[in-house]
């Protein structure tokens, strides 16, 4: 002890000896930074990390949507496995470009790419890009209208609302609460006299698409004017960044109306609205609702969207959400080892791994979709070939 | 003696003009207000985060791996270790390269140099640095080194953080060399030191304080961007130390935890910015007490007339 | 002045130069340089990376992209005008709301709360907390702005009789104002402190007090500093993304009354970048979200210039 007190005092005291310590922690430092990038080098020089025989980890990227159910899939994939694998939620445009640059193994998209893009990217990678879909989401309307809560008639019901008169709140032509359109569709509520706010998302999203897809398909102005896509140019309100960038500012601000994903509504007991379907009934959104909206006649390809489904019980604005990766997988220098356990998981995701989903409030996928993803998912191939591997 | 009323202010200071003192004493406190005012938000920031925080905080939780959603037991472990290779990686870039851009500038920053163009280009480059947003940064860096490797790798993300810290480094060590007094410089010259070892065995430890407090200051920025990682760290849901792998960060976390719909991963989004900002208290504090030995901090004179330094 | 120096090199030790000091020396001083030039073509290389993505944008959008309001990338209209508008109009207020405090805060632990008087707890405090500030992730600026700042807005908008949406661009520039702030205090401070005490001591010999010290020595002397400091703070309010685009509202209509504008919600080109990049797809959209970095690029030469000028006039 009194060795490490003196020597303490000698650091400070003699700035001479002080002077010489730092010089040789100097030079260690220096030696040992030296060593460090040697041995950064031969780790640079491995190459290609394909080629390796034991695959231990395959990376996704894409979608934040199913980051949840994914992350959970995954981490009991790793348990039963052994394989480990890294999805990372940097938004679905980042999955496609991620895949497309070969970075990944899979990506994962909640707006399925359209005929121009899979054929730009055929073109350019001379391989084709398949789409499984693993699960469902919803996006549903939520909205501020605690203000008079006592009698507003509101409490435990939820607004309804039709196609026409959601296009136009958010098109900025019903600008206020009181609007007769309004009052017609839900009566015995009494509405405020306020404003109309719109939250929208200021990122671009899958669930700004699936809205924006459903509004097409069933609001002609809307389909005119703003069309369908990730990013829109909103005519009125205000931007909130990501599910809980909209859901806070709904929260906050007094008679705004927003849309999110249905498991942020539910996370954050916030109310939504019940939806008039292409057949007339008002449903709300729930997981069974928004299974029932994918039972119906899917492509072979499983790209569709289901949004205004003709399922007479389903919740209109619900959609898939897909996994895309390669059909042939013998490029880069990717093993068969590797193709082999990307399919496993495939495979298991869409049958094992389903049962993660009622859990996390994702709805899972209907057997019609599942015997489609099956075929795709066969028709893998390496080197041309048919791929063999555990089921 | 303190000097209590006006009167005595200006008879014994021979001050003369009462206002003066007025004007002082004003000064004095609207510092003290503005000062006060100025860093209440810190405390409420940190008073939000404690608190929001601290019920996440336990052994368990610094010292194991993230888990899913609905499983008991997460922890933040990777994420914490990601941090601190990434920061190292940075430091590593960044530092020296940094240090001798703020002595190039200095030295050969006067008004009598032929080298004056590049390095007014110099102080440009590093003035616009600081001014690109950190995802442009990660997307120049994906471009270069992410595509160039083939894959993600914390080397990826440690360059984009580099990049990020480059300019407050520069600066500060720039500014602080610049005022060291001339005395010193001339002094050691005078001495017969040859000119590189004046710079480096006396200008930069005069100057210590300055070039650590840039240090830090962007290892703090640094510590907390989960932007430039996005495209090049990639992230990790498992335990990683390779450089060459994707890796997970303390800000990365934060983001998609708090970004999620579940309360459970928002506390833990929490209990990991209260890491993150004891991380970076806890490097500011130890790194200060070991350097501000031996650093010059005035040329003074202290009360028996003997200069002090 | 390498021949004067070897001259007198060779008078002080006794006619002998090292040659191994001489290398040492050369080594040293090529070494400086080359970190000059390192800097210089890391950001030309990155100008010119962006610049090479950018290039189909560039073409395609033409001079419209720097005037028009409209960001469509459905119908591939491409205008970034209420972006720049939002990025200096936030930087702005943010340095102006900013510097005011970091330089209070710099005098005050320099010249009233100095290090070497122990004792001086709000001292410590002081000096730790600023640095602190630097520490705090922008995410969670985002946040705590979205709880904090954004209600008090409202507030005011609603007394203003405004829509009271809270995200704003004044919003996001008090948040950026509060990040920024350990920027120019951290090194207004070291500068400051470094101020020679002659100076000073000279000063108060002649009967000054503590503030006209402050203001015409102590000032005056480290005013580049300061300043350096200051456009270090204005870069980082530029380039800021997180924590803006949670809070300015991402809104591209702009009020024309400048009153009503900062209350109202806007867009930086920063937040645009962040928030379209990740899920942009198509080589246009993401070719024009690169051309806003150009941009940004060239909209911080101009200030960055601007601002060397007007220290050249005013330090001299």
């Amino acid at each position: 002890m009194k060795v490490f007190t003196d020597l303490l005092r000698a650091l400070r005291r003699g700035r001479e000896r002080e002077d010489k310590l730092k010089m040789s922690i100097g030079r260690i430092f220096l030696a040992f930074g030296f060593l460090m990038s040697l041995i950064a080098v031969p780790l640079f020089a491995r190459g290609s990390r394909e080629n390796s025989d034991r695959v231990e980890e395959l990376l996704g990227a894409g979608a934040t949507f199913p980051y949840p159910l994914y992350s959970k899939m995954f981490s009991e994939y790793g348990k039963l496995k052994g394989v480990r694998i890294n999805y990372q939620a940097i938004g679905s445009g980042g999955g496609i470009r991620q895949l497309l640059s070969k970075t990944v193994d899979f990506g994962g998209t909640d707006a399925f790419m359209d005929d121009k893009d899979l054929a730009k990217a055929k073109a350019s990678t001379n391989n084709e890009i398949l789409h499984i879909p693993i699960c469902l989401g919803a996006v549903v309307i939520t909205y501020n209208l605690a203000l008079n809560s006592l009698n507003n008639g509101l409490k435990g019901k939820h607004l309804r609302l039709t196609p026409d008169v959601i296009g136009d709140i958010f098109l900025g032509k019903i600008k206020r609460w009181n609007d007769l359109r309004i009052s017609k569709l839900n009566p015995g509520i009494k509405f405020p006299e306020i404003d109309i706010t719109v939250v929208h998302r200021s990122d671009g999203s899958g669930t700004t698409f699936v809205f924006s897809d459903y509004l097409s398909k069933v609001n002609p102005e809307w389909k005119e004017r703003i069309g369908s896509g990730k990013l829109l140019d909103w005519p009125v309100g205000i931007g909130g960044k990501g599910n809980p960038g909209v859901a806070g500012l709904v929260k906050q601000i007094k008679g705004s109306i927003g849309y999110v994903e249905l498991v942020y509504a539910v996370q954050n007991k916030m109310p939504y609205a019940a939806i008039k379907n292409s057949n007339g009934n008002f449903i709300i959104p729930s997981l069974s609702t928004v299974s029932l909206a994918a039972d119906i006649d899917i492509p072979e390809d499983t790209r569709i969207s289901i949004t205004n489904t003709r399922a007479g019980r389903g919740y209109p604005i619900s959609s898939f959400t897909w996994i895309i990766f390669y059909k042939e997988q013998h490029y880069g220098g990717r093993s068969l080892k590797r193709a082999q356990e990307l399919l496993s998981l495939l495979w298991w995701m869409i049958h094992d791994g389903q049962k993660y989903t009622g859990a996390l409030e994702y709805a899972k996928l209907p057997d019609t979709a599942v015997r489609k993803a099956e075929t795709i998912i066969n028709s893998v191939v390496y080197d041309g070939k048919p791929i063999r591997f555990n089921r | 003696m303190k000097l209590h009323t006006f009167r005595e202010v200006v008879v014994r200071k021979g001050i003369g003009n009462k206002w003066r003192v007025v004007r002082d004493r004003c000064f004095k406190y609207l510092l003290f207000i503005l000062s006060f005012l100025g860093i209440s938000p810190l405390v409420l920031i940190i008073g939000y985060i404690v608190v929001k925080g601290l019920s996440s905080m336990s052994l368990r939780f610094l010292f194991s791996l993230p888990v899913p959603v609905g499983e008991k037991g997460g922890g933040i472990a990777n994420a914490i270790v990601g941090t601190g290779i990434l920061v190292f990686v940075a430091s590593f870039f960044s530092v020296p390269l940094g240090v001798l851009g703020g002595i190039y500038l200095n030295e050969y920053g006067g008004y009598s140099n032929r080298k004056r163009w590049l390095t007014y280009c110099t102080r440009l480059s590093v003035e616009m640095l600081q001014g690109i947003p950190s995802i442009v940064i990660g997307i120049v860096v994906w471009m270069w080194v992410v595509l160039g490797m083939g894959h993600f790798s914390a080397l990826a993300g440690g360059i984009a953080l580099g990049i990020m810290m480059l300019p407050t480094v520069v600066k500060s060590t720039e500014e602080t060399l610049r005022l060291v007094p001339p005395s010193i410089r001339e002094g050691a010259l005078a001495l017969g030191v040859p000119y590189y070892r004046v710079v480096l065995r006396v200008l930069i430890p005069a100057s210590k304080s300055g070039i650590l407090t840039g240090i830090l200051l962007g290892i703090a920025r640094i510590a907390g961007e989960t932007a430039p990682l996005l495209f090049t760290a990639f992230g990790n849901p498992y335990f990683s130390t390779d450089i060459t792998e994707p890796i997970n960060s303390l800000p990365l976390l934060i983001f998609n935890y708090a970004t999620s719909p579940y309360e459970e991963w928002h506390r833990i989004a929490w209990g990991a910015s209260l890491v993150l900002i004891g991380f970076v208290f806890l490097l500011s504090l130890s790194a200060r007490f070991f350097v501000s030995r031996g650093t010059i901090k005035k040329l003074s004179v202290n009360k028996s007339g003997n200069s002090k330094v | 002045m390498s021949g004067k120096w070897k001259h007198e090199m060779k008078m002080k030790n006794n006619g002998k130069t090292n040659n191994s000091t001489k290398l040492k020396g050369w080594i040293f001083r090529v070494g400086l340089i080359t970190s000059g030039c390192v800097i210089v073509l890391l950001l030309g290389g990155m100008f010119l990376s962006l610049l090479g993505e950018a290039f189909p944008a560039i073409k395609h959008n033409g001079f419209n992209f720097v005037t028009s309001t409209v960001w469509n990338p459905r119908s591939e209209s491409y205008g970034a005008f209420s972006f720049i508008v939002g990025t200096i109009l936030t930087s702005f207020i943010a340095l102006v709301l900013s510097v005011p405090f970091a330089l209070a805060i710099s005098i005050l632990l320099c010249e009233y709360l100095p290090e070497y008087q122990n004792g001086k707890i709000i001292g410590v405090f002081l000096r730790n907390a600023t640095d602190l500030l630097a520490g705090v992730p922008s995410v969670i600026y985002g946040f705590w702005g979205l709880f904090f700042i954004s209600p008090i807005v409202r507030y005011f908008e609603e007394l203003l009789d405004l829509p009271a949406y809270g995200v704003s661009i004044l919003a996001a520039s008090i948040v950026l104002a509060i990040m920024i702030l350990p920027y120019s205090a951290s090194i207004g401070r070291e500068v400051i402190a470094m101020v020679p005490e002659e100076l000073k001591e000279a000063a108060y010999a002649l009967g000054t007090t503590k503030y006209e010290t402050i203001r015409r020595v102590t000032l005056r002397h480290s005013a580049s500093g300061i300043v350096a400091g200051v456009i270090l703070a204005l870069g980082r309010a530029i380039g800021e993304t997180m924590a803006v685009t949670m809070l300015i509202g991402n809104s591209n209509i702009l009020p024309v009354n400048i009153f009503r504008l900062i209350f109202s919600p806007g867009n930086t080109m920063a937040s645009v970048i962040a928030n379209e990049f990740a899920e942009a797809t198509g080589k246009l959209y993401l070719s024009s979200l690169i051309e806003i970095g150009v941009v940004l690029f060239v909209l911080s030469f101009v200030l960055n210039v601007i601002g060397k000028q007007v220290i050249r006039r005013f330090a001299l």
